[in-house]
């Protein structure tokens, strides 16, 4: 299950910690330690809010294994508000169909099944519409 | 310094080969480049190969291909390099030959790929990919370029429809190449019936997986014994370019750079264009990834390359022919050995020796292997002497 590459990546994935170089300002994730932009060491962390738009979408009908028994699953690449791009599920879409444009905001959810069947479950970001705001 | 020739080329028919091992068909593919080369003996041997330590659970790959062969005190190692293997297998033995360090190195392709199926070619495919920011979220190269295909499709407007003209053009130039896996012409309505694997992309967009082994005997042309009686093919430039691995990392996300910055560097170290080129070899993994490479090679402008596939442009007796073989999608994508397989088909086109597939006047070859979507791209353009 490589228990301690999940939990390395913990922050990435419960709470979208990347990272902002502090030579140009760009917000970058995955983190990446050295800056695409500028090409400077970028090791500051930034935690994203999760907020973000669809840019392109596809449902996946044949999937690798730890994932056959969710397909059909829909994976997007998504634009975060501050800048970064990244890929991943969309979730909660109940009959709504993806369009390009779409707002999205992450939330915690099971990525997968241990492959070698030792009862541990995944969990990670997944994308799902933006919910209406309740009226106060 | 004297031109870095091809002294010997060797293939196996790409399909599923359940009789035949990882390392037959190594040997398959050597035997022949070896026979072709006269009697020169190889002093480094290089191997593409991908997807062995998953589906084959074998790694140290190019040690094992090389003792199997019956090579001994030569140097050897696996190149990987995801579907660029083949195309940097063949770059470190041109380097071997270039330096002086070798007189002759032996650049082999090799995959076995069916002897798993389902999930598990999936996953092992995915390990191209990011694993810890693509992969973990269910992503695969087929996923991946779906995403690519839906994004192109959406940003200039072009129907799904219009993607048929790349697998039907890799199908019917497939029927002359004994080699290939898929002998037989389809029509765009086999096309549209086609299953889907991840919308918008179907089985027809997506090359198959399949075993194989390619190999290309590299020296300098001073060398070669007077028994070679091959047309001379030298390799007249090379040109290597990266970008981000994962798509998403991209700033301009419909943009292959690392195929114009290879395309420019390959053809600068040959002193020509790429219009000089009488074909192109093209790494059509995915129906989508040709209009993206035209578009970024300099062939069209962006967000119309795929208009290049809807007249006779990129046929055997086009302006540009391309997949002149049957491509990746019907000759059949032996991943690690796909590179050295577009160089063999490419020297046999330069040779004169490419049978009902033969491009009349050959002279100049310009041949391209990806890494994913151009993660890494690897030119090379090929001239008859």
């Amino acid at each position: 299950m490589e228990i301690s590459r999940h939990w390395r990546l913990r922050k990435q994935r419960y709470a979208l910690e990347g990272e902002v170089c502090p030579h140009c300002g760009a917000k970058l994730f995955p983190p990446r330690d050295v800056c695409p932009h500028c090409g400077l060491e970028a090791k500051t962390t930034y935690t994203f809010t999760g907020t973000g738009t669809v840019v392109s979408w596809t449902t996946v009908r044949q999937a690798p294994e730890g994932f056959t028994e969710q397909a059909p699953y829909v994976v997007a690449l998504i634009q975060l508000d501050e800048g970064a791009k990244l890929t991943a599920q969309l979730t909660d879409l109940g009959e709504t169909e993806p369009y390009v444009g779409m707002p999205v905001e992450m939330v915690t959810r099971k990525l997968r099944n241990d492959r070698e069947e030792r009862g541990l479950i995944l969990y990670g970001y997944k994308f799902r519409p933006v919910l209406a705001r309740a009226v106060a | 310094m004297s031109d870095i020739v091809i002294a010997g080329i060797g293939m196996t028919p790409v399909g599923e080969h359940w009789a035949t091992s990882l390392r037959e068909l190594a040997l398959e593919a050597i035997e022949k480049a070896l026979h072709e080369a006269g009697g020169l003996k190889p002093q480094a041997v290089f191997v593409g190969n991908i997807h062995a330590p998953v589906l084959s659970r074998q790694a140290n790959v190019g040690p094992l291909v090389a003792d199997f062969a019956g090579f001994r005190e030569v140097e050897a190692a696996t190149v990987e390099a995801g579907g660029a293997s083949g195309g940097m297998a063949l770059r470190a033995a041109y380097l071997a030959v270039a330096s002086g360090e070798v007189e002759a190195a032996l650049a082999v392709g090799v995959e076995k790929a069916t002897d798993v199926v389902g999930a598990s070619v999936e996953s092992a495919t995915a390990t191209m990919l990011d694993a810890d920011y693509e992969a973990e979220q269910g992503v695969t190269p087929a996923v991946q370029a779906a995403l690519i295909m839906q994004h192109y499709m959406q940003t200039y407007d072009v129907p799904r429809e219009a993607f048929a003209a790349f697998p039907l053009l890799a199908h019917q130039n497939a029927v002359g190449n004994p080699y290939a896996m898929y002998r037989k012409a389809v029509r765009a309505a086999v096309y549209q019936r086609a299953t889907m694997i991840s919308d918008p992309l179907n089985l027809f967009d997506a090359a198959p997986l399949a075993d194989g082994a390619a190999a290309v005997l590299v020296t300098r042309r001073d060398l070669l014994p007077p028994e070679t009686a091959q047309p001379l093919v030298r390799i007249a430039g090379f040109g290597i370019a990266n970008d981000t691995l994962a798509w998403h990392d991209r700033d301009d996300l419909l943009d292959f750079a690392a195929v114009r910055a290879s395309v420019e560097a390959a053809c600068r170290r040959a002193h020509c264009t790429p219009n000089d080129a009488d074909f192109f070899e093209l790494y059509d993994a995915f129906s989508v990834y040709v209009p993206l490479i035209l578009e970024a090679a300099g062939f069209a402008p962006r967000g119309e390359g795929w208009k290049l596939g809807q007249d006779d442009t990129l046929t055997l007796d086009g302006r540009l022919p391309i997949l002149t073989m049957g491509g990746l999608k019907a000759r059949g994508n032996p991943g690690g050995a796909t590179g050295l397989y577009q160089v063999a088909e490419a020297v046999l086109q330069l040779r004169g020796q490419a049978g009902d597939n033969q491009i009349p006047r050959a002279r100049r070859g310009l041949v391209q292997c990806l890494s994913g979507p151009a993660s890494l791209a690897v030119t090379t353009v090929l001239e008859a002497l």
